[in-house]
């Protein structure tokens, strides 16, 4: 490897052109150490200087395109060159000359195109939805009709999965919670001499509310993650078209499973979450207020209707349901590249925290008078 | 500089577990040469080809590339050494979340010595190269062909002006029309930028086409490494089951034919 040299030859004549001659290897490899110096030697004296290139032992188009632009994309007035150089030159000019098609700029009508997009596009997510509801509906039909067709083992595998695999961490962020909502009202309590009634407000506030949503936005996070990701890699993977190929169902095999046994696990995982929440608010009421365990348990049951626990229950069943269509019908949306793998796991679990959201406000609104003592 | 080898393997042996794929395995390719591997399924062809590339080290033995091992000298020589060579993954591997004209300069843009209006020149250059329309820069690589996929992965590896190409299956997965051109293509840049090539590939078109040398994998070494005529001359089962089986037929008349 010859290094690239630039040389100059004065002028051989009073108002004559100087020489400039370039050596050496014209490589990308080569010129990579001095080239913000070549391309200011280069630049700007065009057509002010003879330039020779015979001397140029080796040019990859990197330097051909470096001399083309430093030219300003034109040939010098004055120029000694052989042919062969003349040649990958003229291939760096030519595709100069037939430049990139450009990205168009943003304008008012892209906005009005987005905008209408982005409502086909809602339109397109809630007929697909209706879509794979109706097919779970005919698919459960199907099964009622087919009782060994039943896929138990899925099922299993699923609530082992997103449900006994999930109770270490539901345990840990209920235990914290319910220290954390115990320590906070009894300090308000003990200022109006009100005590007792932390059994009142743990108990309504976790087992109707606090548990299921808590639980829900964990299992969101956790599982729904996973089951939309899961179902995207199998789409980029073709395992999904596998499937149909043999004539397997997908929603039989891979959602109906997931879609059922979050059903079925999330309101054990609610329970075992507000219990545990519980205990941590027992045990904080007991080192704050001095309120014995014993006379909490024995006051729960009187102060919170069995009703409340329905309702937890309910919401637990009806929020991993939810949860579980929202991660099957973005996993389905996966193409096959990356982008598209993160944007619809990203939108997995941001829709189905929101939908929990806005079904637990429609459960608070019709169950408004139901479990509440007076 | 000529007599150095650009690729030069010694003692090379890979394990995976208690398989040995490759034992004690020699390899040199000179400069200019076009080498096609070509052994059975699970031969270790790939594996030799990503130890060539740095991604896997071999248990024993070295990799020297271009004169020097693989692994030595500063991360910054490291790095030289590794941009002078290019390298066709066998699915492409296009950044997905970039489109064509990106993915083909981002190489140049990583190194960021080349200004936007050279990047670009460049980039339709290397387009023009792999016989692409200025109109595909846009494109995502989710929206290319097979075909096209190859061809931008080509140009991609063609960025950096590499000295060594390595192409890993470069027609699998492309019809036989197809194929043939790509192959053309890959010949023609070969003579064009005097370019080293490594590829490993099942179809025996492709290496009559491409190849000067051919090395077998067979053994867990490498059995031969000699022109395509003198290759048909061996006496090696998997010469025989690979050339002369009816699938090997072309071949072995294009061979023929050259002699």
């Amino acid at each position: 490897m010859r290094s690239p040299e630039i040389a100059t030859d004065p002028a051989p004549a009073p108002g004559a052109r100087s020489r400039v001659r370039l050596q050496g290897d014209w490589t990308l490899r080569a010129l990579s150490y001095r080239l913000q110096s070549f391309r200011a030697q280069l630049a700007g004296r065009r057509d002010d200087v003879a330039w020779s290139l015979t001397d140029i032992s080796r040019l990859d188009s990197f330097g051909a395109a470096l001399m083309w632009h430093a030219w300003g994309r034109r040939w010098p007035a004055s120029i000694e060159i052989p042919d062969d150089l003349r040649a990958i030159i003229g291939r760096v000019a030519a595709s100069a000359e037939s430049p990139l098609p450009r990205v168009r700029r943003f304008n008012i009508v892209d906005a009005v195109i987005v905008l209408g997009s982005a409502l086909l596009a809602f339109r397109d997510h809630v007929l697909d939805f209706t879509r794979l509801l109706g097919q779970l509906c005919l698919d459960l039909a199907y099964l009622m009709r087919h009782p060994a067709e039943w896929p138990l083992r899925e099922i299993s595998a699923n609530v082992y999965k997103a449900g006994f695999k999930a109770m270490p961490v539901a345990a840990l962020v209920g235990f914290l919670i319910g220290v954390v909502m115990s320590y906070l009202s009894a300090l308000q309590l003990r200022a109006f001499g009100a005590d007792v009634f932390i059994v009142n407000i743990l108990g309504l506030g976790i087992i109707r509310e606090l548990g299921p949503v808590l639980v829900s936005v964990l299992v969101a996070g956790r599982s729904g993650s996973a089951m939309t990701a899961q179902l995207g890699v199998m789409r980029v993977t073709e395992e999904i078209d596998a499937l149909a190929a043999m004539g397997v169902s997908r929603t039989l095999r891979l959602i109906l499973p997931k879609v059922i046994a979050l059903t079925l696990a999330m309101p054990l995982l609610v329970l075992w979450t507000s219990s545990v929440a519980l205990l941590g608010g027992m045990l904080s009421a007991w080192l704050q207020l001095d309120l014995g365990m014993a006379f909490f348990i024995e006051r729960l049951p009187q102060v919170v209707p069995l009703a409340n626990l329905v309702i937890g229950f309910a919401k637990g069943a009806v929020f991993g349901l939810m949860i579980a269509l929202v991660a099957c019908h973005f996993g389905l949306r996966v193409s096959p590249n990356t982008e598209s793998l993160s944007a619809n796991t990203t939108a997995s679990v941001v829709s189905s925290i929101t939908v929990v959201i806005l079904v637990d406000a429609l459960f608070a609104i019709a169950t408004r008078s139901i479990g509440i003592p007076r | 500089m000529n007599t150095k080898p650009v690729i030069e393997l010694r003692g090379i042996v890979t394990r995976f577990g208690a398989t040995v794929v490759h034992d004690g395995l020699d390899l040199t390719v000179h400069r200019g040469e076009v080498v096609a591997l070509v052994g059975g399924s699970g031969s270790g062809k790939t594996t030799l080809l990503r130890h060539i590339i740095g991604l896997t080290r071999p248990a024993a033995g070295e990799v020297s590339v271009f004169g020097a091992p693989l692994f030595s000298g500063s991360a910054r020589e490291q790095r030289t050494r590794r941009r002078r060579f290019g390298v066709l993954f066998q699915h492409g591997a296009l950044f997905s979340a970039m489109n064509v004209a990106e993915n083909i300069g981002f190489p140049l843009r990583e190194l960021r010595l080349a200004t936007d209006a050279e990047i670009a020149n460049l980039v339709a250059l290397k387009l023009s190269l792999v016989e692409l329309e200025p109109a595909t820069a846009l494109l995502m690589p989710a929206e290319l062909s097979g075909g096209m996929v190859k061809r931008v992965a080509l140009a991609r590896a063609l960025a950096l002006e590499p000295e060594l190409l390595l192409l890993d299956e470069p027609t699998a997965g492309l019809d036989p029309d197809r194929s043939m051109a790509f192959v053309e293509l890959v010949l023609s840049l070969q003579r064009q930028l005097g370019l080293t090539v490594v590829l490993v590939t099942h179809d025996v078109d492709t290496l009559a086409a491409l190849a000067t040398k051919i090395a077998i994998l067979s053994d867990r070494r490498i059995v031969s490494c000699v022109s395509l005529e003198e290759t048909m001359e061996l006496d090696h089962p998997f010469v025989e089951s690979f050339f002369r089986r009816p699938f090997g037929l072309r071949a072995g008349i294009r061979g023929g034919g050259v002699r």
